[in-house]
């Protein structure tokens, strides 16, 4: 094994695993994962830490990280419903809840008779799920990315989603991970398996107790059948300390439509790779992100929605709200492919500073192979406009009053898409606040 | 042509004005008086729509030259806020969306805001549903309309009316409109003319900037300038609109030069 490992902080990390783990000595582990595990740690060893001269890193630079070899946080936790209330979601009527990457039981809220299948992705989940080793590790890139490889070696517990032919869940699904512990690193992990015709709504939440410095390292991968609609909310609220380095891999078939909003707001530095594969003909997705930090916060999103087959449709929007030192980044990549003719693809990326200090780097990249295609894209950076501010303030709202309800009014425009009326109000709140607390 | 001899709300004095080193305000003298509606009319880029902005304060303009004496205070000393807590209102021309924010929320922050500033009442969200709502009706607005985004999404004709709504909750002492009619259809028009017609008061004065005759069939107004350049280069009464749409604005060059003539 540690012929291998070339990687410093990669060895300090597995020397955390407990023995056994590698070559299985845990009673209930399926074949198929260990061999994926062991794939990941092997991939984990030659791949390097990333750094700036990597062009995917080029603006976000994580070397404080590779200082900071974080231990997997162990199972420690005697949290109380009481603690996650605030998290809580009313809509949604099923919730896994991790805490520090560990599943609880306790704190998540599942009923029985649901005709689809969620729960923890332990091995005897997974191997009532004949499915999963077809999808888990199959849509994320693990074997270019070293954070995600790192994910896939450690993987341990994570939500698993299956949902049947036909099914459709009515509420959402919330998935919650909440980190109390400082100096560890937790590893979330996330499967979905829409087959045929299925339909949910699913909540991918980060949450922090308290201001602790922890890493979280998650990943996530939706495959979706035929015709299936999902919807993928995805919060990112860690503590203003935390290091978030996520991936999501979305593969879509036939007819199929995938909707995201991603809200980025917490973590000192975070990383967000998101990638949707069309796999065949007439699929959907909408992509909508936003971004609001401040401080000295680092905010990275990285898409690549791939075009693969013909007649599939994509929406794209991103902005970014920087205020203090932050440095927001959004690099967003489309390819159609040669035989993908009639894609139907739109891209903006917006942002607004409302710091000389801040910082915006975004960088929109088509790369088209098909003639017959309709593909817009458009950048903007900028400031709050004066004449906004004026018709505002031509209502006798004074000035502050005016960039606070304009800022709002930037972000609130990615808020609106989300289908939970709870946490879009939450996220309201919390991003009034921020406004109000940044000025 | 008027005796009215209610006190004085606006009085405008060589008024000069630039932005980013072009001056395009070039001497406007105005005296408006309460219970007064005055007309501006002119052809695009006299300055019609600057004089609205320097009245209501926008930052991008600087004055110059001159002086804007309001209800007995140096207009110019306040800030755009200050200035419409004290009663100056003006109606935009493009009025700006602001998505995410429900046009109730909206309404009630000034209204409130402005309230306050005045040592008024400030009305709860429940109160301020009665209140707006009564007055939606004069405008013939769908009670939907407070529900939707400020603004987004409207029609021309729909943020328009928004406009004279926000006139009407704030009831001001000095309203500008600048082009409120402009893209109205002859319902809208009539619809806001009613608004605005109600407004209008003894106690307060209109100064409607327009390209068009059409909107003082329907506004009456007892002043009408003419701009053109960065001043105001004839006054009458409403008669003067209507000879200018027989006309046209290079009749008063003619007009002016048959005028010089004469005198000397």
């Amino acid at each position: 094994m540690s012929e291998t490992i070339t990687n410093d902080y990669l060895g300090c990390l597995l020397n955390a695993l407990p023995a056994d783990s590698r070559n299985s000595g845990a009673q209930d582990t399926l074949d198929w994962l260990q061999r994926l595990r062991n794939e990941a740690i092997d991939r984990a060893g030659q791949l390097r830490f990333p750094t700036i001269k990597d062009e995917e890193w080029r603006f976000t630079d994580v070397s404080p990280l590779a200082k900071l070899p974080y231990k997997p946080a162990q199972k420690t936790s005697a949290l109380r419903l009481s603690d996650i209330q605030p998290f809580c979601i009313v809509e949604s009527a099923h919730r896994l809840v991790f805490v520090d990457g560990h599943f609880s039981p306790e704190l998540s809220r599942l009923s029985k008779d649901d005709q689809f299948m969620i729960g923890n992705l332990t091995a005897s989940a997974l191997a009532k799920a004949p499915l999963a080793e077809a999808h888990l590790g199959q849509h994320v890139q693990f074997r270019d990315n070293f954070f995600a490889a790192l994910n896939t070696a450690f993987l341990q517990d994570g939500a698993l989603i299956v949902l049947p032919e036909n099914c459709a869940v009515s509420t959402p699904i919330h998935l919650l991970f909440i980190a109390t512990q400082e100096q560890t690193t937790q590893y979330p992990r996330c499967l979905l398996i829409g087959e045929r015709n299925s339909q949910a709504t699913v909540i991918e939440d980060y949450v922090a107790l308290g201001a602790n410095a922890y890493i979280t390292n998650s990943v996530a991968e939706f495959s979706l059948a035929d015709n299936t609609q999902v919807n993928h909310i995805r919060v990112q609220r860690e503590s203003g300390s935390a290091f978030h380095l996520a991936s999501s891999a979305v593969a879509l078939e036939q007819d199929s439509q995938y909707r995201s909003v991603s809200i980025t707001l917490g973590a000192l530095i975070s990383r967000f790779n998101l990638d949707v594969e069309f796999n065949a003909q007439a699929a959907e997705c909408t992509i909508d992100g936003l971004a609001m930090i401040a401080g000295r916060q680092l905010a990275d999103t990285h898409t690549r929605i791939d075009h693969a087959k013909p007649h599939c449709t994509s929406h794209q929007q991103h902005k970014c709200i920087v205020d203090g030192s932050s440095h927001a980044v959004f690099n967003g990549k489309i390819i159609v492919r040669p035989h993908a003719q009639r894609t139907n693809s739109s891209q903006s990326s917006r942002n607004l500073l409302l710091s000389g200090k801040a910082q915006i780097d975004t960088k929109p990249q088509l790369e088209i192979f098909a003639d017959d295609v309709k593909c817009a894209h458009g950048a903007t950076v900028g400031q709050l406009d004066n004449d906004e501010i004026f018709y505002l303030k031509s209502r006798g709202l004074n000035e502050l009053t005016a960039r606070n309800l304009l800022t709002y009014a930037f972000g609130a425009e990615i808020l609106d898409r989300i289908p939970v009326p709870s946490l879009k109000h939450t996220l309201e709140q919390a991003i009034l606040n921020q406004t109000t607390q940044n000025s | 042509m008027n005796i009215n001899q209610n006190p004085i709300i606006l009085n405008v004095d060589n008024l000069h004005a630039s932005i980013q080193d072009t001056e395009i305000l070039k001497g406007i003298n105005l005296t408006v008086r309460s219970g007064e509606i005055h007309a501006i009319m002119g052809l695009n880029g006299s300055g019609k729509s600057t004089f609205a902005k320097v009245l209501a304060g926008h930052p991008d303009y600087h004055v110059t030259q001159g002086s804007i004496q309001y209800e007995q205070q140096d207009l110019l000393e306040l800030s755009a806020e200050e200035r419409a807590q004290a009663g100056v209102f003006l109606a935009f021309q493009y009025p700006i969306e602001i998505p995410g924010v429900a046009n109730s929320q909206f309404l009630r922050l000034a209204y409130n805001t402005v309230q306050a500033k005045r040592g008024k009442e400030e009305l709860d969200p429940l109160e301020f549903d009665d209140f707006v709502r009564e007055k939606m009706k004069l405008l013939e607005m769908k009670p939907d309309f407070l529900d939707r985004s400020v603004n987004e999404g409207f029609s021309g004709g729909e943020k328009k009316r928004n406009e004279i709504l926000q006139m009407a909750l704030l009831e001001p002492k000095l309203g500008i409109l600048d082009e409120t009619d402009s893209g109205l259809d002859i319902d809208a028009l009539k619809i806001v003319a009613k608004g605005v017609n109600h407004l209008h008061n003894t106690d307060n004065a209109i100064i409607l900037i327009t390209h068009y005759q059409r909107l003082l069939d329907h506004i009456v107004p007892d002043f009408v300038h003419v701009m053109e350049a960065g001043r105001i280069i004839k006054t009458g009464g409403k008669e003067l609109a209507l000879e200018l749409e027989t006309h046209g604005y290079d009749w008063i060059h003619n007009d002016q030069k048959r005028t010089v003539g004469a005198s000397t």
